[in-house]
């Protein structure tokens, strides 16, 4: 049996722990071929090749995957599929884009969002905002597979994989870049962080959300924050965690000013401990933490911040 | 410019979803059912369009149980000028795949011939995300998922995406999918007297047999089981007592 799995690589950078999560998802499925693609991959193929477990990396370089559009990456993917039996990638926003179109391609159902691997036809994914846990098995030839990035632990390094550069496809010049708004942060990246303090639409205002930030800092934590809070503006996108955001299983989860709507749990109760603050003593989220701390966040965060020297 | 419209009908956001003993699946008899959230933005940012001239039609398409037609009654009242109701199961817990959908979704494409086809990011029931990328794959079109922001001029589409490291944009060539976010914009309710006039707008029916179009899953469900629960803590009283615990847990 063969895997190829599609490298999560954004502006030539390998993201290194998304790729060896699915990596270690992948290892009972067969030998793992890694496909680089982008404007320029060499880099990122060179330390996907350090990835225990990845016999073979597959380097796909062209300006026309700079910007990993579904279109012509689906294309590259689904002309490579003849020798694989999996196709699989980590289930980031870029991969959710573009595997459910090579799976169509190769008339086959995608498997989204797998938590476990059970064998190399059945796989355990989650339901309804995670409040149901589904087992399937696939019919099809080809498995076309995302895997839920914060179930699986990433695979180690010290492999020695072959690089080989492989020839592009065509563009079908359906779609083009205009514009990235990337996010440059120097805090640790939300999905893979040991510890990550949230704020939801309780913090108030974006200008408050500093008190969030400034604990964040303090713990070395990332930032993250509810819907509400990304939709009332206080926080950008990308903080979003839950059912339709990010999903997030760190050591320590710190949920402040947040009620805990299931879609928000959908995106963190994994996490090993939950920290709640709120001023309601019935929010939900206190059903799910570990600890929780009835307090105005505006004295319990200032304080909480001081206190962690 | 004519615009398709799939929406799903699914288990209210609202509701307690409920796992059924003997692990067949969830409990969706008697339950409170609405549109999928997404596919009300999709509606929504249509009929935007017509209103602002830029479309002249809007199609809503919903594919599942005949009682989808309740789906389709409501996309009717919110603007959608007609609907078009795919019978394919008649059991509520049959879910059809994005795949089966997808491919439903094209034999209607090839007839109707939209220029631009608005659907849902992910149904909050299955939690696929991927109907719309399939469809784009079949139809060999092009593909916009997970907009926050869309505008539509001449042969082209701009649309702003939300992505992991932030936003993107790209412009791709119409006939497209767009697959939409929540935050493209705030869906209007219906209004009495639409929900009215929304009797008398056409609703087509079909099966997918009549179609020819095989919706036989390709992902054999074997179990649905609860997933592990977490249970509450503990209470502190204070923020000296959270530090301590955390760092005697060894959280900190
Ligand atoms: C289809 C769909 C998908 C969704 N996806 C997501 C998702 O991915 N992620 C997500 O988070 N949500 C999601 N939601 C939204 C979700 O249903 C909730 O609306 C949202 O999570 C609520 O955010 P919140 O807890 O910040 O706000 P609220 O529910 O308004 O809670 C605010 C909390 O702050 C507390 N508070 C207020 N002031 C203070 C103070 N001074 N001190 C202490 N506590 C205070 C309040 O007691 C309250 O508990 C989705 C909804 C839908 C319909
Ligand atoms: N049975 C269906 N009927 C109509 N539209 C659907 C159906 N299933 C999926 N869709 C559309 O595809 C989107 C994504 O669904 P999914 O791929 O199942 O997560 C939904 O938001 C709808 O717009």
């Amino acid at each position: 049996m063969a895997v190829l799995l599609l490298a999560e690589i954004t502006n030539g950078e390998l993201s290194l722990d998304a790729t060896a999560k699915a990596v270690s998802a992948s290892r009972e499925l067969g030998e793992i071929t890694v496909l680089a693609v982008g404007a320029e991959c060499a880099d990122a193929a060179s330390q996907a090749a350090a990835i225990e477990n990845v016999t073979k990396v597959l380097c796909a370089e062209d300006s026309l995957y700079g910007k990993r559009l579904a279109e012509p990456t689906s294309m590259l993917i689904a002309s490579l599929a003849q020798d694989y039996d999996h196709i699989v990638a980590p289930a980031t926003t870029d991969a959710k884009n573009i595997m459910p179109r090579v799976a169509a391609l190769l008339d086959a159902m995608v498997i989204s969002d797998v938590s476990a691997v059970i064998d190399h036809e059945t796989f355990e994914r989650l339901i309804y905002a995670g409040n149901a846990v589904q087992t399937v098995k696939s019919r099809d030839a080809k498995k076309v597979i995302t895997f839920r990035t914060s179930t699986f632990d990433a695979a180690g390094s010290g492999g020695r994989a072959t690089v080989e550069d492989i020839a592009v496809s065509d563009n079908p010049q359906l779609s083009e870049w205009v514009e990235d708004k990337l996010a440059s942060s120097d805090r640790p990246e939300l999905t893979s962080a040991g510890i990550v303090v949230s704020g939801g639409r309780g913090i108030g205002s974006e200008e408050n959300f500093a008190l969030v930030e400034k604990l964040a800092d303090k713990l070395g934590a990332a930032v993250g924050a509810s819907r509400a809070a990304v939709d009332s503006g206080y926080a950008p996108n990308d903080w979003q965690v839950g059912q339709t955001g990010k999903v997030v299983a760190p050591d320590l989860y710190i949920a402040i000013g947040i009620s805990g709507a299931i879609q928000h749990l959908a995106g963190m109760k994994d996490s090993k401990t939950i920290v709640a603050i709120n001023k309601d003593e019935e929010a939900p989220i206190f059903q799910v933490a570990d600890f929780g701390l009835v307090a105005d966040l505006f004295q319990a965060i200032p304080e909480l911040t001081d206190k962690l020297d | 410019m004519k615009i398709l419209v799939p929406v799903k009908r699914v288990i209210d956001y609202n509701v307690k979803v409920r796992v059924k003993g003997d692990g067949t699946g969830v409990d969706l008899a008697n339950v409170k059912m609405s549109m999928n959230p997404f596919d009300e933005v999709a509606l929504e940012e249509a009929i935007r369009l017509k209103e602002a001239e830029q479309a002249d039609e809007v199609i809503a398409v919903s594919i599942g149980v005949q009682k989808a037609q309740e789906t389709l009654r409501t996309a009717l009242a919110l603007g959608a000028d007609r609907g078009i109701l795919v019978v394919a199961a008649d059991d509520v817990h049959n879910d059809i795949e994005p795949l089966a959908v997808a491919r439903i979704l094209k034999a209607i494409v090839d007839e109707e011939q939209p220029n631009l086809v608005l659907a849902g990011k992910q149904a909050i029931d299955n939690d696929m995300n991927a109907t719309g990328q399939m469809l784009a794959a079949l139809l060999g079109w092009s593909q916009a998922t997970f907009a926050s922001e869309l505008s539509v001029k001449d042969e082209h589409a701009v649309v702003t995406r939300e992505v992991d490291g932030g936003l993107q944009t790209i412009r791709v060539k119409l006939p497209t999918i767009v697959t939409v976010d929540l935050r493209l914009n705030e869906p209007r309710y219906a209004s009495l007297p639409n929900i009215i006039k929304a009797k008398r707008k056409p609703l087509e029916e079909r099966t997918a047999a009549d179609m020819n179009i095989d919706v036989d899953p390709r992902l054999e469900i074997l179990s649905t089981t609860e997933p592990a629960t977490r249970t509450a803590g503990i209470r502190v009283n204070s923020v000296d007592e959270l530090v301590e615990k955390l760092k005697e847990t060894g959280a900190l």
